[in-house]
């Protein structure tokens, strides 16, 4: 029997603020600018230029630190963090090092009914670098500064994870919590939200850490599990046979399944950090951390409650509406608008689900307007369109967000509800099927089903189901 | 001087600042580091127990930029100072992250 092992894990995890502008400069974040655009003197590091931190900075970390219980560091600074590198013009980043703005915070993960604490050592604000390209023909790198002071986050955990299972719950947490504040859209594959993995393992029961390595370059979470659960075995092969896990920083690649090493030993780490003199401290006081406070949204977990408690949906539908900020708000959006809540429920986690993975995308990208779930409920609740043209109706308010008044309108789609049209026609019906009929009257109850299906084949789906059964069943009992 | 820079931190310091120094040039930079290390030891010699750590010279604190963009497009500025550029970027020596 091999021994046991432990796996220790905690997390840096880098977020992406929403702010328009960079942290020290007026250029504008949006995403998607021709390279170097979006910059100035302040974020190329020009000799001489002056950064001048952006107030709502400051209001989004904070945000973020009394959502994950920090404690705020009401007098804080920024320093300069040492390096030279291609991505990063001032050879220098500005981070917080002494005095990072929140510290001692902790957040409740949950894995598989099994509740535990993740503590947060700190948060510090920081800037982002540029992006480097590698051009394969020419074998150089191309530098776009575009991205060079956009505003981030670094989220510090403690090493208080032991499983894949658990990273992945106290990310999802972080990044629910993030975009209930409105902090950041926190999406990892778009490079929003980016966690580095410091990892070890100890045979169980063991006091001291064993050596952790660093991984990079996750952005899925189905690459942290995987790079984690890869990190985990190799570390242990390492001690089995006899040999030391070496301190490094490794990048995963998630295509090959495997991580390769990314700093030499020699290339030492040292940041030589030292208070940046071109900014002033920061005081947070008590008067803004209340204000800040006072504003903050509702919570998943107290929306959870409040759905429970207000509409009574069922629990699985409350933790996938929640699950996302994106759907909540569209839920709750449709419902403002007099919309029956389980009624929408129904349509968000039904047909909204099955499209949404039908065609593979996010649900935060999910972009109909509330007012046209809302119509379309309308038209369904007054028997304008049966439910059948209902569900044709709103994938086309999925994929193009048409007015579904305007859209039944111009593609004749209403309900036939004019009993007098509708009882001739399943008159001819029933004097063309005497077969079904005939078994109906000998007790096959099921042939009425057939009689509907001709009906709303006759009328292209849009008979009222209601009324058709209604007359067939009175036609029938008249025979 | 009471302090005393050896080789090694020399070539360590070079290595961080991206420094190549002839031996001379190291002979002396030791010598200024030296005499920089002993000013602060004479610094150090100071009581300074009670005094709140200054971060920053000027009683100055919260200077704040409202999140409102005020720069345009800035990039034929930014590129005005890249040696070589392609594709609106700067073009550096391939570099492996």
């Amino acid at each position: 029997m091999s021994k046991q092992y432990e796996t220790v894990i905690g997390l840096e995890v880098h977020v992406e603020l929403a702010t328009k502008t960079k942290i020290f400069c007026g250029c504008s974040t949006a995403f998607g600018g021709a390279p170097n655009t979006h910059t100035c003197p302040v974020c190329t590091g020009m000799p001489g230029s002056l950064p001048v931190l952006n107030k709502q900075v400051v209001e989004y970390a904070t945000a973020v630190g009394l959502a994950t219980n920090c404690t705020i560091t009401q007098n804080c600074k920024f320093d300069r963090k040492n390096y030279f590198y291609p991505d990063n013009p001032q050879n220098y980043q500005i981070s917080q090092l002494y005095l990072p703005i929140c510290r001692n915070g902790k957040v409740e993960i949950d894995v598989d009914g099994e509740k535990k604490d993740v503590r947060i050592h700190e948060i510090h604000m920081e800037e982002d670098a540029g992006k480097l390209v590698h051009d394969p023909w020419t074998g150089d790198s191309l530098v776009d500064f575009n991205r060079s002071g956009v505003p981030l986050i670094e989220i510090v955990s403690e090493p208080d994870m032991r499983s894949a299972d658990e990273v992945i719950a106290y990310l999802e947490k972080l990044r629910l919590i993030i975009q209930y504040l409105g902090a950041s859209d926190c999406k990892l594959q778009e490079g929003s939200m980016r966690a580095d993995v410091n990892l070890s393992v100890r045979e169980v029961g063991a006091e001291e850490f064993g050596t952790r390595t660093e991984m990079k370059n996750l952005n899925s979470f189905k690459a942290i599990k995987r790079a984690i659960e890869g990190e985990m075995e190799r570390q242990i092969d390492l001690i089995e046979a006899g040999e030391k896990v070496v301190q490094e920083t490794r990048r995963w690649d998630d295509t090959k399944g495997a991580s390769y090493a990314m700093r030499s030993k020699e290339d030492a780490q040292d940041y030589r950090y030292f208070p940046d003199p071109d900014l002033v401290p920061v005081e947070i006081s008590d008067e803004w951390i209340e204000e800040i406070r006072s504003a903050q949204p509702e919570f998943r977990d107290e929306k959870m409650k409040r759905y429970k408690e207000e509409y009574d949906l069922p629990d699985y539908d409350i933790d996938i509406i929640t699950g996302s900020k994106h759907l909540a708000d569209l839920f709750e959006a449709t419902i403002a608008l007099g919309s029956d809540p389980k009624e929408v429920s129904n349509w968000l986690m039904g047909e909204t689900m099955r499209l949404v993975n039908e065609s593979e995308m996010e649900i935060d990208d999910v972009a109909f307007s509330p007012e046209h779930l809302a119509k379309l409920i309308e038209m369904i609740k007054g028997n304008e369109i049966n439910r059948k043209v209902g569900k044709e109706v709103f994938e086309k308010i999925f994929s193009e967000n048409v007015d579904p008044v305007a859209y039944v309108e111009e593609h004749g789609l209403k309900s036939m509800n004019d009993e007098g049209a509708l009882r001739a026609t399943i008159e001819k019906i029933v004097a063309d099927n005497p077969k079904s009929v005939e078994d109906y009257k000998a007790g096959k109850k099921k042939a009425i089903g057939f009689l509907v299906g001709q009906t709303m084949k006759a009328t292209q789906g849009k008979a009222n189901p209601g009324i058709v059964n209604q007359i067939l069943n009175e036609i029938l009992a008249n025979i | 001087m009471a302090n005393h820079i050896d080789d090694a931190t020399i070539e360590y310091v070079g290595i961080l600042a991206k420094l190549e120094l002839s031996g001379e040039e190291k002979e002396q930079a030791k010598k200024d580091m030296e005499s920089m290390l002993d000013y602060v030891d004479k610094l150090n010699e100071l009581d300074t127990s009670g005094v709140e750590p200054m971060s920053h010279v000027f009683p100055v604190h919260n200077v704040f930029r409202e999140d409102v963009v005020t720069n345009g497009d800035g990039s034929e500025d930014t590129l005005a100072n890249a040696p070589e550029e392609q594709d609106h970027a700067f073009v550096v020596p391939k570099t492996i992250i």
